[in-house]
């Protein structure tokens, strides 16, 4: 049967097809649909950890039971769960364990452009690469057998174009799921230092074991060698193995499957067959540098960039002087085309707050979410965002830098998910630490910017079944928030929120707001169909007041009044409240 | 089997089913016994910022992304998306165009103009053996009765000139909406009026 599939779909295919048992993940674009699509095998446990360091452990626990365990992430959630990764290198495995890491080379969606396989190289732990959804499905299913073989976990790391590309798979027949025996072993799973030191030997000797069986057995790295023309020799893997098939359709390429750790004699035997190397690699020089210090001659990085992603045609421009093809326009002579930049839906919930914020003027430390388009005009109400959990404590740092001071002008912002992502351990240190700083949580019951995934707060889990539901208030609390310090607010009630910031800024310890209401695009907050804000053209003053909110659904009509979009308008009432001449008026109401 | 080799690009504005357009060209090209690759860009579209999806299809595809002066077919959901991924266009190649306007919030708030007459525009620009049609894809769905349809319209023009039977095309529809089996003759229907509208 062959089916078309985006890569992620592919991955929990091949993870499928291999029997996993168990999968724990944290949402996090390009690897989301990975665990969405475990979630739609039944027979598989499968479910959103509040981070990803959580999602780590929890597998690592179902593999040493003896289970088949999978771990999906964006690259920088590798960073969430490095600590298990590192040791759990050293422990191995018991049931096959595979950590699946997507890179977004390009930030499509992400705050940085790091490179996962320096990962692989500094956890001592293979890595496999794949350039398409038939590869994804390919190596995800082989990294288990990988995994129990050399008692190792297996990394999987993807690109956003092999993550977010359909193409074509094979499907194969699940092998079914069983659980291992387990045995106590403490010499093996218990990693203190007169263990570590034992196992450190064993995994240098696993590394060599690894390199000496791929160069024997090209498959069991997933390496492929196609020799065509040898005048030039491409060493390369993942995504840009594909662009270099169509860029130099006939040159030699050495593919490479596990991109950690390398085939030394295989590439020296490459190397010594074609009269120019080069490796193609985008980001990081991580082949390069390896087989530079294999002492093989090659050129990389002083031909292609350290940034973004490549294409085709960038490596055709520095291998070939193939003409560039033309183009059908001649672009000077079209309009420019005006922008469409992403903005927060009609109906967000963010958006009231972040007026409030922007009429308070104070100083916003952010955090990674939808919200995080509050930087942008024409709020432009955040001044720092760093990473998940960060608005917190640099809202914490400021208080110390300032003794205090700062802490009546500046308040951190978080979404719900991020909170209990990283946050809650930052407003543990404020409260212990006694700052006095304003954290505002931006409770609107999802995990909005990666597409609606649920998470303790939400009363669900990932297959839509009713959950326990973490309270947010008696979290805070328990925590040492004091009660009268935490204040729910509606955020379309900007003029209420904006007092009850003010009076929480003036506070001497540290409180929370958590601005409540759901998501526009989730059940819960969805508008009724055919509800929506009125506009009563005889009080509207055109003072343009209501346009500046940038509501998709509040357009401005050529005379300066606004029009509401019936299809789009969530009637929240936003608009309403902005409004001071009472020209808008909420659908549905008397 | 075919002998179909095709690089489209699909631009439009999040919401406006270009993601469920490409996935039925990858079903149709496997119905042909292709292989295909199709790209999409995840993350903002739900925003109603400008989405791409690549389509490419022939007897072995390496890259998904198609680059500027190789596409063979451009369906441009949007006027002002026509001119924003123009230069995508080969020379020679067929670039469809929805007289839809979307007005961006830059464009709502006044702070840019739309560009008039944009068909025009693209004519005047556009070498000798370059075709452009453009149609109301988005007024045909509404007479059919959802605007969701938008997308197959668009479909229906194009395959005035992929060469592919048909009862393939509908085989296709029928197959990426067989989990929604009611919208089926909805989109059978956008289908045919697209590709009457498109010739
Ligand atoms: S805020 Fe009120 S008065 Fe001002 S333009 Fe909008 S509707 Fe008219
Ligand atoms: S038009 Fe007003 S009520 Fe409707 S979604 Fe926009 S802000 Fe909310």
């Amino acid at each position: 049967m062959k089916e078309i599939m985006l890569g992620n779909e592919a991955v929990a295919r091949g993870a499928y097809e291999a029997g996993v048992k168990f999968v724990s993940s944290y949402p996090g674009t390009p690897s989301t649909e990975i665990t969405e699509t475990i979630a739609k095998y039944d027979e598989i446990a499968c479910e959103w950890a509040p981070n990803e360091k959580v999602g780590a452990e929890a597998a690592i626990g179902a593999s040493i039971r003896g289970a088949r365990a999978m771990t999906c992430m964006k690259h920088v959630g590798m960073n969430v769960c490095a600590d298990p990764l590192f040791t759990v290198s050293y422990s191995g495995v018991n049931g096959g364990l595979v950590f699946c890491v997507a890179d977004d080379p390009g930030m499509h969606s992400s705050q940085n452009e790091q490179d996962s396989r320096n990962y692989a190289r500094a956890a001592k732990v293979p890595m496999l690469e794949p350039s398409d959804s038939m590869e994804c499905k390919k190596f995800t299913k082989y990294a288990f057998e990988l995994s129990e073989k050399y008692d190792t976990p297996v990394i999987v790391r993807l690109h956003t174009r092999v993550s977010h590309s359909r193409s074509i798979v094979h499907l194969g027949d699940p092998t079914p799921i069983t659980v291992k025996e387990y045995t106590k072993d403490p010499k093996k799973y218990v990693m203190m230092p007169a263990n570590a030191i034992g196992k450190h030997v064993v995994v240098e000797d696993r590394t060599r074991k690894i390199i000496n069986d791929c160069d024997d057995d090209l498959n069991v790295g997933m390496h492929k060698i196609e020799y065509r023309d040898t005048k030039l020799g491409i060493i390369t893997a993942g995504a840009a193995y594909q662009y270099v098939r169509d860029a130099v359709p006939n040159a030699s390429v050495l593919k490479l499957g596990m991109v950690w750790p390398l085939p030394k004699r295989t590439i020296k035997e490459f190397a010594s067959r074609v009269d120019r190397l080069v490796i193609v690699e985008e980001l990081d020089p991580f082949l390069e540098t390896e087989i530079k210090a294999m002492g093989i001659k090659c050129e990389g990085k002083e031909l292609f960039t350290l940034l973004g992603e490549y294409t085709a045609r960038l490596i055709r421009k520095r291998l070939t002087d193939k003409p560039i093809p033309k183009s059908a326009f001649d672009v000077t002579e079209l309009p420019l085309p005006p922008g469409r930049p992403p903005v927060l839906c009609a109906g967000c919930p963010h958006k009231g707050l972040f007026l409030a914020l922007h009429r308070l003027g104070v100083n916003v430390m952010g955090d990674i979410g939808c919200y995080t388009l509050g930087a942008l005009p024409p709020m432009q109400a955040v001044d720092a965002v760093i990473c998940m959990g960060a608005s917190v404590g640099m809202a914490h740092g400021v208080d110390k830098a300032t003794d205090g001071e700062d802490s009546k002008n500046t308040v951190g912002v978080i979404g719900d998910s991020t909170f209990l992502h990283s946050g809650i351990t930052n407003l543990m240190n404020a409260v212990y630490n006694q700052s006095k700083m304003t954290l505002i949580i931006l409770d609107n019951s999802i995990t909005g910017m990666t597409g609606h995934q649920q998470n303790p707060s939400t009363g669900y889990n990932i297959r839509l079944e009713a959950a326990p539901q973490v309270s947010l208030e008696m979290l805070c609390q328990s925590v040492g928030v004091l009660p009268e310090a935490i204040r729910v607010i509606d955020p379309v009630d900007t003029y209420e929120a904006q007092k009850v910031i003010k009076e929480e800024l003036e506070r001497d310890a540290v409180s929370v707001i958590i601005a409540r209401r759901p998501c526009a695009l989730i059940p819960t907050g969805r508008a009724v169909k055919g509800i929506n804000v009125e506009v009563d053209y005889e009080k509207c003053m055109k003072c343009g007041a209501c346009a500046r909110i940038m509501c998709p659904a509040l357009i401005m009509g050529k005379d300066k009044t606004p029009v509401i979009d019936t299809e789009t308008c969530n009637n929240c009432g936003l608009c309403v409240n902005i409004c001071k001449f009472d020209a808008l008026k909420k659908g549905g109401e008397a | 089997m075919g002998n179909l080799e095709a690089s489209i690009v699909l631009a439009g504005v999040g919401g406006q089913g270009t993601l469920i357009a490409g996935k039925l060209l990858g079903i149709l090209a496997l119905k042909l016994g292709l292989d295909v690759k199709v790209s999409e860009v995840h993350g903002m579209s739900q925003r109603g910022g400008s989405v791409i999806t690549y389509v490419k299809i022939g007897e072995e595809v390496h890259s998904p992304i198609i680059e500027d002066g190789t596409a063979d077919y451009i369906l441009a959901f949007e006027q002002v998306e026509s001119v924003r991924w123009a230069s995508l266009l080969k020379d020679g190649g067929v670039m469809i165009i929805n007289n839809q306007q979307i007005e961006s919030l830059p464009v709502l708030m006044g702070q840019v103009e739309y560009p008039k007459n944009i068909a025009e525009s693209m004519r005047k620009a556009a070498s000798k053996e370059t075709k452009i049609v453009d149609l109301d894809a988005f007024d045909i769905a509404m007479e059919i009765g959802t605007s969701k349809v938008v997308n197959i319209v668009m479909l229906g023009a194009l395959s005035n000139y992929l060469g592919v039977d048909e009862n393939i095309w509908k085989e296709a529809i029928e197959e990426a909406f067989a989990a929604k089996p009611k919208t089926i003759p909805g989109n059978i229907k956008a289908f045919e009026k697209g590709r009457e509208a498109g010739a």
